[in-house]
């Protein structure tokens, strides 16, 4: 029988693998972008298990504001994203913290 | 028995996918492996029965979120292969700060008998999950699913304004211009002499 843990366990490889490709892709944004929404696939997950097997259906809503918010930040990063590039001609992270003017 | 093996097959798959999101070399191959763990992420939904959140992250995830990444991964032009030069440096550090973390996941998991217990059994859905759904959100949520919806508006129009840029070598019709142009000033009425001729 599948039970809560199996959805958690799944859901805590998942986290981590974001996190871990967080780290590694260091200088690569739209990966990070990437990692960003495995990570957040992963909360969503949990919540999903959660509210299924708690029988309470606001994890499932919840889960829902956070697909928006999902799908919000990577637009608006991918626009920024795009406007760096423009105007420096790569997406290396490490020239960010020099973007003026 | 057939659940359990869906469930091995989505989680496992969800999992691989994900770990090929990490390491493809091509980041349009990633792309390709994000829309598998999503899929697949959407099955594992689709197996405790939330099944508009799993249509949900099809439609979202899969539909907009991954084919913006593709159109953004396609459209600019990028060195990825300088991109990954330190990669092969941040693997051990990467690797151990991800293990300690799984490693406090699954001991803060395995202890949440010390939290306040719950019983563990599903509920039998009285009616089906999207009515359930929409009931909530349109009446005890109404004001953040409103609130949601602005979220996404000022994400459309913070996108639009970013990435706008009026270009400098086309010539559009300046539609003010020729609205605002008035007889008097387009119509000369010259009265020139004989052999003077007229100044324009």
């Amino acid at each position: 029988m599948i039970g809560l843990g199996h959805y958690i366990t799944v859901a805590a490889i998942l986290f981590t693998i974001g996190v871990l490709g967080i780290f590694l892709n260091r200088r690569n944004v739209i990966l990070m972008l990437m990692a960003i929404e495995l990570i957040l696939l992963a909360v969503n997950i949990n919540l999903v298990a959660f509210s299924a097997y708690l029988g309470d259906l606001t994890g499932q809503v919840l889960a829902m504001f956070v697909l928006t918010v999902a799908a919000a930040e990577a637009a608006i990063g991918l626009a920024i994203l795009v406007i760096f590039f423009r105007r420096r001609g790569s997406i290396a992270v490490d020239d960010v913290n020099r973007m003026h003017g | 028995m057939i659940s359990i093996l869906a469930f091995y097959l989505f989680a496992t798959l969800t999992i691989a996918s994900a770990i090929a999101v990490i390491f493809a070399r091509n980041p349009v191959h990633s792309v390709l492996w994000l829309i598998l763990a999503f899929f697949n992420a959407a099955g594992l939904m689709l197996l405790v029965g939330a099944e508009f959140i799993a249509m949900l992250v099809v439609i979202v995830y899969v539909g907009a979120v991954a084919v913006l990444f593709l159109f953004v991964v396609m459209m600019l032009d990028i060195d990825f292969a300088s991109l990954r030069s330190g990669f092969s440096r941040n693997l051990p550090f990467g690797i151990i700060i991800a293990m300690v973390l799984l490693a406090e996941i699954v001991i803060a998991l395995f202890a949440h008998q010390a939290g306040p217990s719950f019983a563990g059994a599903p509920v039998a859905a009285a009616q089906p999950n999207i009515v359930a759904l929409g009931q909530l959100l349109y009446s005890r949520y109404l004001f953040a699913f409103e609130l949601a919806g602005l979220i996404l508006l000022v994400a459309m129009i913070g996108a639009i304004v970013l990435t706008h840029r009026s270009r400098r070598d086309t010539r559009p019709q300046k539609v003010w211009k020729q609205v605002g142009r008035r007889p008097e000033d387009a119509i000369h009425n010259a009265n020139p002499g004989v052999g003077e001729g007229m100044k324009l």
